[in-house]
C-alpha cells in the first residue's frame, strides 16, 4: 500500500510579466488502488499539477510538499520521480525522431526496472501489451511518436504505463481527442492495468463519457489553482449538467 | 560580372568579403583559394574491388559538363587534364554500393591537389556509390554527376578527414527526366571543408533529394553550400541538412539556395537546416533562401532552427526513468540518426555514430 500526498501545493510559471501563480494550494491524497477524477474549467491549473508532479523544469515550486510513502518527491529529479512510481500520460506527448519505438520502451523500461529485460520474454510482452492495445506491431519500428495522430499517441501512453507499471499514475486528459472505440480501447487497457496491480490512478478529464468505463472513487473539482469541491462518481454528473459557473468566480 | 564569370582568368582571389566566400576563415586554406596558388593534376580516387554494371577509367579531357563561377572549382578545371569517370551501364541494376576512396600514397597536406570525377548513370540504371575522404589532404575537387532519364542514384560523400585536411569541392548533379537523385553529405572530419552540393535538371518528373550531417568540434569549419536551380516545369527537391557542433571555435555554415525560374512550373520543393549547439563558444550559421519566379507551383517551403536541447524532449524521456544524461546522449544520437538511418549502409551508419560518440566524449552536455 502506497501513498501520494500533495499538500498546500504552490507553483508559478516564469513569464514576460515576471512569475505567474498558478496552482494555489492543492491538498490531494492518494492511495493505492484508488482512482481520483479531476474535472475544471480549460487553464485551472489541472496540466499544472500533473507537469508539477512529474518534476517538469518549466514549473518552480512557491509552497507545499509532495511526498511518495513520505518521502519528498519535489527534492528528486525527473528520472528518479518515474524511478519511484509515478508516471505522467501527458496531454500532448512530445515527438522524438530519430529513436524507434522499440528502442525507447526498452531504454524506459531498463532504467525503471534497474536491469534490461530478458530479450525473449521482452518481445512477447511488447507485442501482446499492444495487441492488447489494438496498435499495429508496425508502430514499434516507427519513431517515437512522430506523425501519430491524437489518439496513437495517447494508446502510446497507455502502452508506456502497462509496461513501465507506475506506482501512481496520472492520466492528463488521456479521453481527449479519442474517437468512441479507441476510448473504449484505451479505457479497458487502463482497467486492466488496474485490476493487475494496486495502481493509484489521477485522472484528469473534461468529459464523463471516459468515467462510465474508469469508475472514479472521487471526483475533485478542480478552478483557479485549487481544488474547490469533492465527491463521489455522482459529482461528474452534475459537472456534465451544470458546467463549472458556480465555482469560477468573475 | 561583366567578364565572363566561368573563366579563372576573369577571377580575382577572394578576399573574404565577397557573399560566397563571406564566412570562410580564408588565412586556413593554406591558399587554395588563390587564383595563383600552384594545383597539382592527380586523380586520387580509387575503386574497391570491382564488379558489373560499371566501369572506372581515367579518361583525357578538359569539357566540363555544367557551368560554375566558383574560383576553386574554375582552378581545378584549369589545372587538370585528366578526369576519373564512373560510368554506370544503362538498365544496370547494382544492389552493391560501389565504394570509392582517396589513394593518399605520395600525398601530402603541403602539396595541393585537384581531383575531378564524374558520374554518368546510364538511363534506367539503379546504383549506389560511395565516396570515402580520410586522411590528411589539401584538395580542391569537383565532381560532376550525370544522372540520364529515368535513373537512379544514391550519391554518398563522407567526409571523415584528419584536423589538418582542407577540402574544397563541388558535387554538381543534372538530373535527367524521371530520374532521382538522392545524395548524402556526412562531414564529420576536416579542418577547413567547403562543399558545394549543386542540382539543375534535365527533364521535368525527376527529383533531387540532398541529405546532410556534419558535426564540428574545436576549431573546424565546416560549409554546406547547397545551391538548387529549378529551371524546368515539374521537378522536385528536397534539403535537409542537420549539423551539431561543441567546443570553442567550432563553426558550421549551411546556405540553401534554391531558385524557382519562371518556366518551372509545378515545382515542388522544401528545405530544412536543423543546428544543434552543445558547448558555448561554437558558431552555426544558417541562410535559408528561397527565389521565386512563378507562383504555379506545388509547394514551396524553408525552415531552419540553430538551438540548444529540446527541453520537451528531454522531459519526456526522463519521465520514463531515463536519466538526464543519458536522455541527451539519446537525443543526439536521435537527431542524426534521422539522416543516418535513410543511408541505409549499417555499416557506415555505426562507423559515423562511432565517431560521433567519440567526439561526445568529455562534452558537458
Ligand atoms: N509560460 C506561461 N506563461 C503564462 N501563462 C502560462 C504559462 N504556462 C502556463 N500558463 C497558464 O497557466 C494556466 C494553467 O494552465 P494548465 O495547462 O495547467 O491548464 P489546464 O487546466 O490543464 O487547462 P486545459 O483544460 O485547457 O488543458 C493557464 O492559464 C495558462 O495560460
Ligand atoms: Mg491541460
Amino acid at each position: 500500500m502506497s501513498t501520494l500526498e500533495i499538500k498546500n501545493l504552490q507553483v508559478s510559471v516564469e513569464t514576460e510579466e515576471g512569475s505567474k501563480q498558478i496552482l494555489r494550494g492543492v491538498d490531494l491524497t492518494i492511495k493505492s488502488g484508488e482512482t481520483h477524477a479531476i474535472m475544471g474549467p480549460n487553464g485551472s491549473g489541472k496540466s499544472t499539477l500533473a507537469y508539477s508532479l512529474a518534476g517538469h523544469p518549466k514549473y518552480q515550486i512557491t509552497g507545499g510538499t509532495v511526498t511518495l510513502d513520505g518521502a519528498n518527491v519535489l527534492e528528486m529529479s525527473v528520472d528518479e520521480r518515474a524511478k519511484a512510481g509515478l508516471f505522467l500520460a501527458m496531454q500532448y506527448p512530445v515527438e522524438v525522431p530519430g529513436i524507434s519505438v522499440s528502442n525507447f520502451l526498452r531504454t524506459a523500461v531498463t532504467a525503471i526496472r534497474g536491469e534490461a529485460p530478458k530479450v525473449r520474454t521482452w518481445v512477447t510482452e511488447v507485442k501482446t501489451a499492444m495487441a492488447d492495445l489494438s496498435m499495429d506491431p508496425a508502430f514499434s519500428e516507427r519513431n517515437v511518436n512522430e506523425g501519430f495522430s491524437g489518439g496513437e499517441k495517447k494508446r502510446h501512453e497507455i502502452l508506456q504505463m502497462e509496461l513501465l507499471k507506475p506506482k501512481f499514475a496520472i492520466l492528463d486528459e488521456t479521453d481527449s481527442g479519442l474517437d468512441v472505440d479507441a476510448l473504449r480501447v484505451v479505457s479497458e487497457g487502463v482497467n486492466r492495468i488496474k485490476s493487475n496491480s494496486d495502481v493509484g490512478i489521477l485522472l484528469i478529464t473534461h468529459y464523463t463519457r471516459i468515467l462510465k468505463y474508469i469508475k472514479p472513487d472521487f471526483v475533485h473539482v478542480f478552478a483557479a489553482g485549487r481544488i474547490v469541491e469533492e465527491g463521489g462518481a455522482e459529482l461528474a454528473e452534475k459537472l456534465e449538467e451544470k458546467g463549472y459557473a458556480e465555482y469560477v468566480t468573475a | 560580372m561583366t567578364l565572363a564569370s566561368n573563366i579563372l582568368e576573369n577571377h580575382t582571389t577572394p578576399t573574404g568579403r565577397e557573399e560566397a566566400w563571406r564566412f570562410a576563415p580564408l588565412a586556413r586554406t593554406r591558399g587554395l583559394h588563390e587564383v595563383e596558388s600552384a594545383i597539382l593534376d592527380r586523380p586520387s580516387l580509387k575503386v574497391a574491388g570491382s564488379g558489373s554494371g560499371f566501369s572506372f577509367t581515367l579518361i583525357d579531357g578538359r569539357e566540363s559538363l555544367s557551368k560554375t563561377d566558383d574560383v576553386v572549382v574554375l582552378k581545378v578545371r584549369n589545372g587538370t587534364s585528366h578526369v576519373q569517370e564512373l560510368k554506370i551501364e544503362k538498365n544496370a541494376v547494382i544492389a552493391e554500393p560501389i565504394f570509392l576512396s582517396r589513394d593518399l600514397s605520395g600525398s601530402s597536406v603541403e602539396v595541393a591537389e585537384a581531383s575531378r570525377l564524374v558520374i554518368r548513370a546510364g538511363s534506367h540504371s539503379q546504383a549506389t556509390v560511395v565516396i570515402e575522404n580520410a586522411g590528411a589532404m589539401t584538395l580542391a575537387e569537383e565532381i560532376e554527376i550525370l544522372l540520364e532519364d529515368g535513373a537512379q542514384l544514391r550519391f554518398v560523400t563522407l567526409q571523415e578527414w584528419s584536423d589538418e585536411t582542407v577540402h574544397i569541392g563541388r558535387h554538381h548533379a543534372i538530373v535527367g527526366r524521371d530520374a532521382t537523385f538522392s545524395s548524402y553529405v556526412i562531414t564529420v572530419g576536416g579542418g577547413f571543408v567547403r562543399l558545394l552540393p549543386t542540382v539543375e535538371y534535365a527533364g521535368p518528373g525527376s527529383s533531387a533529394e540532398l541529405f546532410g550531417l556534419y558535426f564540428a568540434t574545436a576549431n573546424q569549419f565546416l560549409e554546406h553550400r547547397i545551391h538548387v536551380d529549378h529551371a524546368i516545369p515539374h521537378a522536385k527537391s528536397r534539403v535537409h541538412y542537420k549539423g551539431a557542433l561543441s567546443g570553442n571555435g567550432a563553426h558550421t555554415v549551411w546556405i540553401g539556395d534554391v531558385f524557382i525560374r519562371a518556366a518551372a512550373e509545378g515545382t515542388d520543393t522544401y528545405e530544412l537546416n536543423r543546428n544543434l549547439l552543445l558547448s558555448d563558444g561554437a558558431r552555426a550559421d544558417s541562410v535559408p533562401n528561397l527565389e521565386i519566379e512563378t507562383g504555379e507551383i506545388v509547394g514551396a517551403g524553408h525552415a531552419s532552427t540553430t538551438g540548444r536541447f529540446d527541453d520537451e524532449q528531454l522531459f519526456y524521456l526522463q519521465s520514463r526513468g531515463i536519466p538526464a544524461d543519458e536522455a541527451r546522449k539519446l537525443v543526439i544520437r536521435a537527431f542524426f540518426m534521422e539522416i543516418l538511418s535513410k543511408l541505409a549502409l549499417p555499416e557506415i551508419e555505426e562507423r559515423i555514430a562511432a565517431t560521433i560518440s567519440k567526439d561526445l566524449q568529455g562534452v558537458e552536455l
